[in-house]
């Protein structure tokens, strides 16, 4: 068998013309200087970011070093250090410290939640299985978030199903004694800190499961197999592979959990106690009080909190396996 | 004497699927066994099976005469050189290896020196702060080597070790494997699916096929005397002949192999022998390996480099010693 007879002899030219036009002409300009369309793409949102994003937060953080006259309840431009001052008071540092407690035991619970979850996804779950779980993960973000909360609200209340369900398992002394607990209890759990745990817990799972499950499709199976083959127990494998490997993956979750429990001012308003939280005084200060620089003040906590929690996760060596 | 590792009847189904059929296995202490297979026929399978991390459908498996059935892997002493080596990414090279140790309880000091000693023997002395991404993929192969020597393992298991290496690296450790494992006296159970590896290293090779294993014994026994159809089609490509064909010269109508470089290759003009046509030749450095047509029996013949050739699509006669024809068990 001949190549002539199977293969016809080409005819086309051995550089083609250019499309010719516009459009032609740009994707030659774009071939040649990659960098080019590189600064075009990046410029909408190097801007937005630069401009209107860290420019509108470094407004706000600047406002914290005004202060308010007190007589007048006009502000006053010029530096000072007396928001801060203020910030110190008993009654603020008890909404710093609250809040701070809250979002760390949120982060810590959904972190043993998430675990087994994204784990089963990451390792066991195929195909259907798969998509049923995103599915199960996403479909709660997809409802309104308001809903939700007043669903727990109902859940959570009294005469709520949860006291009923205690009730019918003859274990509401179980519930009561919780309840009767100083700090966390409450008259019901819709009133209590407990409640309000709850419902930061259910309400950010997705985002602590989803990285976690990321974290740990990137770890090899065969580490896994080699840590049992070298002779560690499942709990050492978990401790010496798994959970390192899955550290990224958690501790991005735990930004997401951490920081939107510390800024959130609508489920402690709506579930727990009248105690409040960072959320809530930023949202007062600003509103009712008018106190746009101790407002300001209060929503500089949460980013220094952040910084000192990424600084120490790095030091930790947290993203060391990224 | 007991045997280092024993199957009885050992099958391991996946579904439908019989990855190791009712295989019967010895392996004797401080031998070095190769099990050599095509891709799926079950010699991974085993090695997971001596390993711990597949449990058999049915049949017993013992390690040193201890029944091993529900045994999890980390009670096992047996340790593994993975494929891709499995080393842990979060570690340095010197955790990586002292990690057995550490896990059962050994003092940092005692397991970090006792690392280093394996890394000297396995030739990365002094390796240890390195990250397993910074080095090549032959030096991750040695340590995971000295990973699963620093555990004084009862049976080393490797899988295809050596498949990711290029061919002189891995002609170097397929050396430096076989004088350790003399050294060390462990038995070493190497899964591959390279025969000449098979038969350069080990001291038996099991040949599988279909989750079964067609034959066991010598790298001699395996390559000279193959007793079925497919070890002498796998192992060194022989000549597979049909009973007509070896009846005319052995008498016995029996499947026959005969090894490529048995044959002779003539001009067609210089005397008896059969019949053939040259179809094309294979330069290959130190051999040329010469595909035949045998009136519709296809041939291949290996002649030293340098022999005189007839041309391509010439007619040729060829010869050879009828004592190098083998007679198969496989009935015809």
């Amino acid at each position: 068998m001949s190549v002539d007879a199977t293969m016809p002899r080409a005819t086309a030219p051995a550089i083609l013309p250019g499309s010719g036009g516009m459009r032609g002409a740009l994707s030659d300009l774009f071939w040649r200087r990659p960098q080019l369309l590189l600064l075009l793409m990046l410029l909408p949102p190097v801007l937005w970011l630069g401009i209107v994003y860290i420019g509108s937060l470094f407004a706000l953080l600047a406002q914290s070093f005004f202060s308010i006259d007190e007589f007048s309840g006009l502000i006053n431009r010029q530096f000072t250090l007396k928001t801060y001052g203020d910030l110190l008071q008993a009654a603020n540092l008890d909404i710093i410290l609250r809040t701070v407690t809250m979002a760390a035991l949120v982060t810590v619970a959904s972190a043993i939640v998430a675990f087994p979850i994204a784990y089963y996804a990451a390792r066991y779950a195929r195909g259907r299985w798969k998509a049923l779980f995103y599915l199960g993960v996403m479909l709660p973000l997809w409802s309104s978030y308001l809903v939700k909360i007043y669903a727990w609200k109902l859940i959570l209340a009294k005469e709520g199903i949860l006291t009923w369900l205690f009730a019918k398992l003859h274990v509401l002394w179980l519930l009561e004694a919780w309840l009767a607990l100083p700090v966390v209890g409450g008259n019901s759990l819709s009133v209590s800190f407990t409640g309000t745990f709850i419902v930061f817990v259910y309400v950010w799972l997705p985002f602590m499961i989803l990285p976690v499950q990321a974290a740990l499709e990137r770890v090899p199976g065969n580490l896994v197999e080699a840590s049992s083959d070298l002779g560690a127990s499942p709990g050492q494998t978990f401790r010496n592979v798994l959970f390192p490997l899955a550290l990224p993956g958690i501790v991005a979750g735990s930004i997401f959990t951490f920081s939107l429990t510390l800024g959130d001012y609508i489920i402690p308003q709506i579930i727990g106690t009248s105690r409040l939280f960072i959320g809530q005084a930023v949202y007062s200060q600003q509103g009712t009080a008018g106190n746009i620089p101790l407002a300001a003040a209060f929503t500089v906590v949460p980013i220094v909190i952040m910084g000192f929690y990424l600084w120490g996760a790095k030091r930790m060596g947290a993203f060391d396996a990224l | 004497m007991t045997s280092a590792v024993s199957f009885q009847k050992v099958s391991r189904h996946f579904g439908s699927v019989r990855a190791v059929d009712a295989v019967d296995l010895d392996i004797a202490p401080g031998e070095f066994f190769a099990m050599l297979g095509p891709s799926g026929s079950g010699k991974t399978t085993c090695l997971r099976l001596i390993a711990g991390f597949e449990q058999p459908t049915s049949g017993s498996i013992s390690i040193f005469g201890e029944r091993a059935e529900g045994v999890p892997p980390y009670r096992r002493n047996v340790n593994t050189v993975f494929q891709d080596y499995a080393l842990f990414p979060h570690l340095n090279v010197l955790d990586n290896v002292a990690y057995g140790l550490m896990v059962k309880g050994v003092g940092k000091a005692e397991r970090h020196k006792a690392a280093e000693e394996a890394l000297s023997l396995v030739r990365l002395p002094g390796y240890g702060a390195r990250r397993p991404g910074q080095l090549s993929g032959g030096q991750r192969q040695r340590v995971a080597l000295a990973r699963a020597l620093v555990n004084q393992p009862k049976v080393l298991l490797l899988d295809e070790p050596l498949g990711a290496l290029d061919l002189k690296l891995r002609e170097n450790m397929q050396e430096e494997l076989k004088s350790l494992q003399k050294a060390l006296g462990i038995t070493f159970v190497f899964v591959t699916h390279d025969q000449g590896e098979a038969l350069s290293m080990a001291d038996r090779v099991a040949v599988f096929n279909d989750g079964r294993i067609m034959q066991i014994g010598t790298p001699e026994d395996i390559y000279q005397r193959p007793r079925t159809r497919f070890v002498a089609d796998f192992v060194g490509s022989s000549n597979v002949l049909p009973p007509d064909f070896v009846q005319r010269y052995s008498g016995q109508h029996r499947w026959g192999s005969l090894r490529p470089e048995s044959i002779r290759v003539s001009r067609a003009a210089s005397g008896e022998g059969v019949a053939a046509r040259l179809i094309s030749t294979n330069y290959l450095g130190a051999t040329t390996r010469l595909a035949l047509d045998a009136d519709g029996l296809k041939l291949h013949a290996v002649v030293p480099a340098g022999t005189a050739l007839p041309a391509e699509g010439e007619a040729v006669v060829l010869t050879f010693n009828r004592e190098h024809l083998h007679l198969m068990d496989e009935p015809a």
